[in-house]
């Protein structure tokens, strides 16, 4: 019996079609466009201006706060503008925009492809390499590394757990990495043991990659300590508190960190950054993005640089279908709609998806029939068309007393919903005012 | 400008579920139970399915299109659900104008006073039958005898349900296969257990409803008059015959179940099931109607928003 | 018989008003006859527009507090306030009268839409998910959450122009509006004499040729007005400018040098023929015109 949460959970249709995909690596733009909030958290703080010449490696912001991120130029050129540019959160914020002349790398990064296992760094180096690589979640969530990395005083951590689930429909970037980059994403959960000082790590892959899990098995009995956990085939197995139920048997309390279940959680992309800036000096600077959709041409795995206008990657996948309704920035559970396929990819960009206008329009919104199959779906064990009610006449107190702020937005509610509800649009919005009322609460 | 990106928040995708689906659903589920009463109660059977659906549709219709102007919702199945149920449990001699009475009130009072399907407290079909039997009880208790696709419809000979024949002390009672079969006088849809159950089981394989309702009232019945039985076998009949005469299946399974007027959360359902066996178990056996599951369920009904209040879904990480 | 009956329901009603009549003393709460008095002299709208919660928070505050400098009824305007003051033996300020103004103009014409929306219908949901349907990510998104909050069927979205209408005459300057908007648009302003009212009717801070290129009725930042006002109320800030109402002596010549008409006059008499078709817009239209064709994306 394999695994997996406890507490509600859908299956939506898998649509993994650029899975078995190899990587291709992009050639690099002409022009990158660099937001300097691609983190959780104050978005970082340029530190060059108009005109400076920059190689691929060389830092251009700074973190402006403690939950906060470098951010490395992903390519060599000029600095052309630092200038308001639309991203992926749907508004125009700060950016640094380069025109891209040759590709020339920092000289400290190892551009060999040699795999180096032995690593002679301290815990407290492994750390600071990772925060000076500007090393964020690269799930999507995209909280800085080194922070999760650093547990508050008084808690220790016992387990780190790799999530490498994928549960989102059609994206296949992490799928396809641990094909290609198992001993490499080894050795980085490796380091991020050590840095953590753990002795064990889980690496939890969803059943529906039987060659992921084989290969990572094989390569795994070569390292000590690290064990591979294939997990049922559900959504949201990618949240940090599903996958520690799922993993460890344990519930984490509302509102408490994973950490107070002894468990510090990294995606498996992570992994292979860590490895990268620590064995190779390599910042993040590029990663793998999956450009999919059924309408595509050619779904595929582009290993490209953050910077990269979100329309050249289509380009090289066959294209923008015609009759193309969406585009959306992440898979379809939690991915973000994009206005306009101009938006650069980001460190948090784990895929592109492109749906047809029929896919993309919802059906029209019935009355609720009180069926409680959000409430079955539920992952977190929340009553959605309570909250929803609840925010639509504006009853804070109601929403704060039946968990909102637990809600970790995964979408199940409204996929499932038979009325075509919006569950979730109102529950995020409910969220975000009950969670700045309990912050003005303490403040 | 053809080609505008159209923006929405997450999520993109949709299962495919809807409101219709899940009343279709339930309406092949019934499909078995609907060819026994044909079978057994024949030509007057067919009368009063067709003459409750067509009206409850037609009522939901011109309500909404006449009275409250709301957009139309009669496609979506759940009328046509209503009526189907409503004629469920009525017997098949009933005269057109009575039922008629009937789905005016199942869907004026019990639906669309409310503002509609979402909005009902009680089970619309359930209110239905009860108006007209507290209306009409001499022609809503009395049943035709079972026969092989009879053709007439209001003149047939007129039987008792086994239910009735206890609250008067009967002895003589149909052997267990007739009551499984549907052999026995009672409403039309109510008789046959073997098809009850068999919807029973696709609804619960395309997971329609989920099993804690209808097992929990089967069981507290089962459970309490199993215990006066025991107490007093002479007064009192074996608990088998409580679980497969009257009503109770086609509540339990079909009416109970109703997403509407029916508790959210798992241990809600069960507390819900729990009353309704417990309410049902203490009209038959105490109370002056021989059948107690309609008002049961009505009264559960009344008290689910208590239960949904009181009886919250598993939280994750609670207490 | 008879007599047990009397004496003991007779008994039991008596040690019921005893019962009663003790606990009410008990538990009685003391409260200033005042209170209540100063609630019937107010509107009982209930509307929140205050900052208290309801009339009778706000009447219990106009008890307790020493001036009645800092509390004002939106609802009931000075008129009310006065009755109040008169209750309580105080002294009272003359607040102006203040009305909700919607600050943006960027309707269908000249805000080319850029995307479609297909979430909730609702303000707050959608400005949380990105900027709107068109290229301005300041101005009105049009779903009505203003319309919903307003408890005195004071605002509307028109359903042309997809902008919120204040109805003057039944706006009560509760400010309920002014918080349900996301893209704080509405603001509430002097009523003013003859309730005319000049103001800069959009809040875009994006530079001018990114604003224009949004919306062809967007403020640019472009100072003409601040140079043509003589008493110093017009400021720009951050490519936008505004309005003070204090200052302002409704003299109208920023509405004509205004080369976007972003500036809007309301309740004035018409100006005289000559004037009635203002130079600027005369010279500046076909401008407009060609700036939205430029603004639409060939997409």
């Amino acid at each position: 019996m394999l695994r997996t949460f406890r507490i509600g959970g859908i299956h939506p249709p898998e649509n993994k079609l650029s899975a078995g995909k190899k990587i291709v690596r992009l050639a690099v733009p002409k022009q990158v466009i660099v937001p300097l909030s691609q983190h959780i958290g104050a978005p970082a703080q340029a530190i060059v201006k108009k005109g400076d010449v920059v190689k691929a490696g060389t830092l251009i912001a700074k973190p402006s706060g403690f939950v906060s991120a470098n951010i490395h130029s992903p390519v060599s050129g000029k600095i052309n503008k630092i200038d308001a540019a639309i991203d992926a959160s749907g508004y125009k914020r700060t950016a640094i925009y380069i025109d891209v002349e040759g590709d020339e790398w920092e000289e400290s990064i190892d551009k060999s492809d040699k795999l180096i296992r032995e690593c002679h760094f301290s815990a407290k180096e492994i750390v600071d390499k990772i925060a000076a690589a500007g090393i964020v979640g690269l799930g999507g969530a995209t909280f800085p590394t080194q922070i999760k990395l650093t547990p508050p005083p008084g808690s220790k951590a016992e387990i780190l757990i790799i999530n490498a689930v994928e549960c989102e429909p059609y994206l296949t970037s992490d799928h396809i990495l641990m094909l290609e980059k198992g001993e490499e994403i080894l050795v980085g959960v490796t380091l991020l043991m050590k840095s953590i000082d753990v002795k064990k790590a889980v690496i939890g892959i969803e059943n529906n990659k039987p060659d992921a899990i084989k290969h990572l098995k094989k390569l795994a009995s070569s390292f000590s300590g690290i064990e591979i956990m294939p997990l049922k085939v559900q959504y949201p197995q990618g949240g940090e508190k599903q996958l520690i139920d799922a993993v460890m048997r344990k519930q984490v309390k509302s509102g408490a960190l994973p950490i107070s279940a002894g468990a510090v959680v990294q995606n498996v992309g992570t992994a292979f950054a860590v490895y990268e800036a620590v064995q190779k000096n390599k910042p993040l600077f590029e990663r793998v993005v999956t450009v999919t959709g059924k309408k595509l041409s050619n779904p595929s795995n582009f290993l490209t640089r953050i910077g990269t206008p979100i329309h050249t990657l289509i380009e090289e996948a066959g294209g923008l279908p015609e009759n193309t309704g969406k585009v959306i920035g992440g898979g379809p559970m939690m991915g973000k709609a994009l206005i306009s396929p101009d938006v650069p990819v980001t460190k948090g960009s784990s895929g592109v998806l492109i749906l047809t206008k029929e896919e993309s329009v919802r059906k029209p919104m019935q009355n609720c029939i009180r069926c409680a199959k959000c409430v079955n779906v539920c992952p977190m064990g929340l009553n959605p068309t309570l909250l929803m009610n609840a925010t639509e006449f504006k009853s804070w107190e109601m929403a704060e007393a039946n968990y909102i702020v637990d809600c970790i937005e995964c979408g199940s509610c409204s996929f499932t919903c038979p009325s075509n509800r919006p569950l979730l649009d109102h529950i995020r919005m409910g969220k975000g005012k009950v969670m700045g009322i309990i912050r003005a609460r303490k403040a | 400008m053809e080609n505008k990106l159209i923006i929405s928040p997450s999520p993109h995708i949709h299962s495919g579920d809807s409101v219709s689906k899940n009343m279709y659903g339930v309406l092949i589920a019934l499909l078995p139970a609907l060819l026994v009463s044909l079978y057994y109660f024949g030509l007057g059977a067919l009368i009063v399915t067709l003459v409750s659906v067509l009206s409850c549709v037609l009522f939901e219709f011109l309500i909404q299109k006449f009275l409250i102007k709301q957009p139309q919702t009669i496609y979506d199945g759940s009328a046509v659900l209503t009526g189907l149920l409503l004629a469920f449990n009525l017997p098949s001699n009933l005269p057109i104008w009575i039922i008629l009475i009937g789905a005016l009130a199942a869907i004026g009072i019990g639906k669309m006073s409310f503002g509609g399907l979402g909005n009902n407290i009680f089970n619309p079909a359930l209110v239905g039958r009860v108006f007209l039997l507290i209306s009409f009880p001499a022609q809503m208790t009395t049943w035709p005898v079972p026969g092989t696709i009879p053709m007439d419809y209001v003149d047939g000979q007129t039987g008792a349900t086994i239910l009735s024949l206890l609250n008067e002390g009967a002895t003589e009672l149909p052997s267990y296969t007739d009551m499984l079969l549907g052999n026995m006088g009672g409403s039309l849809g109510e008789v046959s257990a073997i098809a009850l159950l068999l919807g029973f089981a696709f609804l619960l394989v395309r997971k329609i409803i989920s099993w804690h309702i209808p097992v929990s009232i089967i069981l507290t019945t089962f459970v309490f008059t199993g215990i006066m039985h025991l107490v007093n076998p002479a007064e009192y009949v074996n608990p088998i015959i409580h679980i497969l005469s009257g009503g109770l299946l086609l509540g339990a399974i079909f009416m109970a179940t109703d997403y509407v007027t029916s508790p959210m959360s798992k241990s809600g359902m069960l507390v819900f099931g729990i009353g309704i066996g417990l309410l049902t178990s203490v009209i038959r056996l105490f109370g002056a109607y021989p059948e107690g599951m309609s008002f049961a369920i009505l009264i559960m009904n009344a008290l689910t928003p208590l239960i949904n209040m009181y009886f919250k879904p598993k939280h994750f990480g609670g207490k | 018989m008879i007599l047990i009956a009397i004496i003991s329901l007779g008994g039991i009603g008596a040690a019921g008003a005893a019962l009663l009549y003790a606990t009410s003393k008990k538990f009685e709460v003391y409260e200033d006859p005042r209170i209540s008095e100063v609630q019937d002299a107010l509107p009982a709208a209930n509307c929140g527009g205050c900052g208290f919660p309801g009339c009778a928070g706000f009447a219990a505050a106009c008890v307790k507090a020493d001036s009645l400098d800092s509390l004002n009824c939106p609802v009931g305007g000075a008129s009310v306030m006065e009755k109040v003051a008169t209750i309580l033996g105080k002294e009272t300020s003359k607040a102006d009268p203040t009305v909700a103004v919607v600050r943006c103009n960027g309707n269908c014409d000249a805000r080319p839409q850029i995307n479609l929306y297909d979430g909730a219908t609702n303000c707050a949901i959608a400005s949380a998910l990105y900027g709107g349907e068109t290229g301005c990510s300041f101005g009105c998104l049009g779903m009505g959450d203003c319309e919903v909050s307003c408890d005195f069927d004071a605002i509307h979205i028109n359903p042309v122009t997809k902008l919120p209408e204040v109805i003057e005459d039944k706006c009560t300057s509760c400010g309920a509006c002014v918080k349900a908007c996301p893209k704080n648009i509405i603001e509430l302003r002097k009523r003013g004499p003859k309730s005319r009212r000049i103001f800069v009717s959009c809040v875009n801070q994006d530079k001018g040729g990114v604003a224009r290129k949004a919306c062809s009725n967007a403020c640019i930042g472009c100072s003409k007005c601040e140079k043509e006002c003589a008493f110093d109320a017009i400021k720009i800030e951050n490519n936008l400018a505004y309005i003070d109402p204090v200052k302002c002596r409704l003299c109208r010549k920023c509405v004509v040098v205004c080369p976007t008409l972003a500036i809007h006059e309301l309740n004035f008499p018409p100006r005289k023929e000559k004037e009635a078709e203002p130079v600027a817009k005369a010279k500046l239209q076909p401008e407009v015109a060609a700036s939205i064709t430029a603004a639409t994306p060939e997409n």
